[in-house]
């Protein structure tokens, strides 16, 4: 099975973000970048069906070459081959200029793809596009948010997860499949692994080699603004017996939530 | 025309869905055009009237045996057509799952970018922007939109219903041509997690536990409060859910869900800066912890310091005895 899975660098979850207000963006000074949780999911999912059927995993990022780090953690983990798709544009928050990247990257470069496997989002920008923007330029079926994943020959069966219940569904390949937490335990990059792929070389690919003019991704959303959220204040702390202290969360309850 | 999509999940019209269009109406007011909406899929005559309430002025019913069943694919073609005919300005859908994974596939059929989970639209020089969190609420932008229809998905819980009024507008029927082989990754089954109804995404209360909670088998205390609690739901934090406590469809927080109930229950919760920035746009936040310089009463509107294996069984005790009366 020839798999690609494409993975994005993020801030951790740990950060505390700044605004920039003059600019309007995020300052990054400071920030811890890691790979994005949800991706690690999916190049796990990549090795095991790998190590299971045999195949090739490659990986790939769209980015500036800061992406480097999390292509080589990749390579470490396992992957065959990485690919930067290298995109200098700072975040523009528009799922769909980078679903036409990949798209057009696949189409030119990777033609040969049976399974594209993405973190059902990404970290921060939360948007949860791509694999279905991406599913739908190359005309692919696709699952979202996976939990289970199972693949026989050209057919394939997964859980994904909807409200309080999991859907199982079915689908052929070539196909778009989004990895959700609790789809497998990510391995740790062992120190073979490390040392190989720091003998890899990711190639890097720009847009002209993907034969992409910039007014073919031109980002259609603007950011107006960019703000913290309304800062919440801290309420009453009580400190009483515990059947006194059960009391008075229930007349909270009833009187200012009114929830009862 | 703004157009709202609502779904349908086993037979039901989805609240959130409803909650979409009556932002939809609102905005439709300010903007002196109509919202309208879409339903589809079979048997689906008794759900449009219901709908009509809400202040669609039409509802277009797609009915086709090919979709019976939801799939990105082939929900994605029937709007797609609907979309080409009627030219709305604007489509909204839920941010549920279903929203959120056939709008971006509707977008991109469309040729037109998409905004995620917003949780407040405006109207402004005639045109529509509307803003997100990113960062799970770490931050928040305002994006306007440069291609048309404008797209957005309107997360849960977030926008409060219209009252149900009269039925003013009318049912009109559409026919689609579905191609069957566009019909794409269909589901099989749903499979339930045992007494889970609702997800801790569309519950108006969530009690929520974490460290604190010590083990697995004391999730049951929360299972309690939510039977005796209206519309709610257990969630979790990180830490509870890697120690394999409790499924991470109940996790809260930047690696989890982000909620917005009414009533947020915090027990044995720390208020990691990820947790917090996953439940702090809460409307109610109630904690209780042991630890009094514990970062969640720094959100919480009602702390109480305490240990919570002795407040919970008190707090049953009360709300059986209202329960009851």
């Amino acid at each position: 099975m020839n798999i690609f899975v494409f993975v994005k660098r993020i801030p951790d979850t740990e950060s505390k973000i700044r605004i920039n207000h003059e600019t309007g963006t995020i300052v990054e000074e400071g920030l811890n970048f890691v790979l994005n949780p949800y991706d690690e999911y999916a190049v796990e999912e990549a090795l095991r069906l790998r190590e299971a059927g045999g195949g090739k995993v490659t990986v790939l990022s769209v980015g500036a070459e800061e992406s480097l780090v999390i292509l080589k953690k990749c390579l470490a983990m396992g992957a065959d081959e990485a690919f930067l798709l290298k995109d200098n544009t700072p975040e523009t928050y528009d799922g769909l200029r980078i679903a036409k990247i990949i798209a057009r990257a696949l189409e030119k470069k990777f033609p040969d793809y049976s399974l594209l496997l993405f973190g059902k989002q990404s970290v921060g920008n939360d948007n949860a596009q791509v694999p279905a923007m991406v599913a739908e330029l190359l005309g692919l079926p696709q699952v979202n948010v996976v939990t289970k994943l199972e693949i026989e020959g050209t057919k394939g069966t997964a859980h994904r997860e909807i409200e309080g219940a999991l859907e199982k569904v079915s689908f052929s390949l070539p196909a778009v499949i989004s990895a959700q937490k609790g789809l497998n335990e990510p391995r740790y990059e062992t120190l073979k692994g490390i040392m190989m792929a720091k003998k890899k070389e990711i190639p890097m690919l720009t847009f002209e080699d993907l034969e992409l003019k910039e007014e073919d991704i031109v980002p259609l959303l603007e950011v107006a603004k960019m703000e913290s959220p309304p800062s919440r204040q801290a309420g009453k702390v009580i400190e009483e017996e515990p059947e006194e202290a059960a009391k008075k969360i229930v007349e909270y309850l009833h009187n200012e939530a009114k929830v009862i | 025309m703004i157009l709202v999509f609502i779904e349908v999940r086993e037979g039901k019209v989805k609240k959130s869905s409803l909650e979409a269009l009556s932002e939809g109406k609102r905005r439709a007011d300010d903007l002196n055009t109509e919202a309208n909406a879409v339903l589809i899929g079979h048997n689906l005559e008794s759900l449009a009237s219901e709908v009509l309430l809400y202040g669609a002025s039409k509802v277009y019913v797609v009915e086709n045996s090919l979709l019976s069943h939801y799939t990105a694919a082939g929900f994605s073609q029937a709007l797609f057509s609907l979309v080409e005919e009627m030219k709305p300005e604007v489509i909204l859908f839920s941010a549920s799952s279903m929203g959120k994974d056939l709008a971006p596939r509707l977008a991109a059929k469309l040729g037109v970018s998409l905004a995620s989970d917003c949780t407040r639209t405006v109207a402004k020089g005639g045109k529509l922007e509307v803003v997100r969190p990113i960062f799970a609420g770490k931050a928040f932008l305002t994006l306007s939109f440069k291609s048309s229809p404008i797209m957005a998905t309107l997360r849960p819980n977030v926008f409060p219903l219209v009252e149900p009024g009269e039925k003013k507008g009318e049912v009109v029927r559409k026919e689609v041509v579905i191609p069957e082989d566009q019909i794409k990754a269909p589901a099989l089954e749903i499979l339930r997690e045992e007494g889970v109804e609702i997800d801790v995404t569309e519950a108006e209360i969530v009690v929520s536990g974490g460290r604190g909670m010590k083990g697995p088998e004391n999730f049951g205390l929360l299972r309690d409060l939510v039977s005796l609690l209206p519309h709610s739901a257990v969630g979790a934090s990180r830490s509870a859910v890697d120690a394999g406590w409790i499924d991470h469809q109940h996790q809260v927080g930047q690696t989890g869900k982000t909620v917005s109930p009414n009533l947020y229950i915090a027990f044995g919760i720390s208020g990691a800066i990820q947790h917090l920035a996953g439940m702090s746009s809460s409307k109610f936040i109630v904690a209780v912890n042991k630890d009094s310089e514990a970062s969640i009463f720094k959100v919480a509107d009602f702390g109480v310091v305490g240990d919570l294996f002795q407040v919970i069984p008190y707090l049953k005790e009360a709300l059986k005895k209202i329960a009851s009366e």
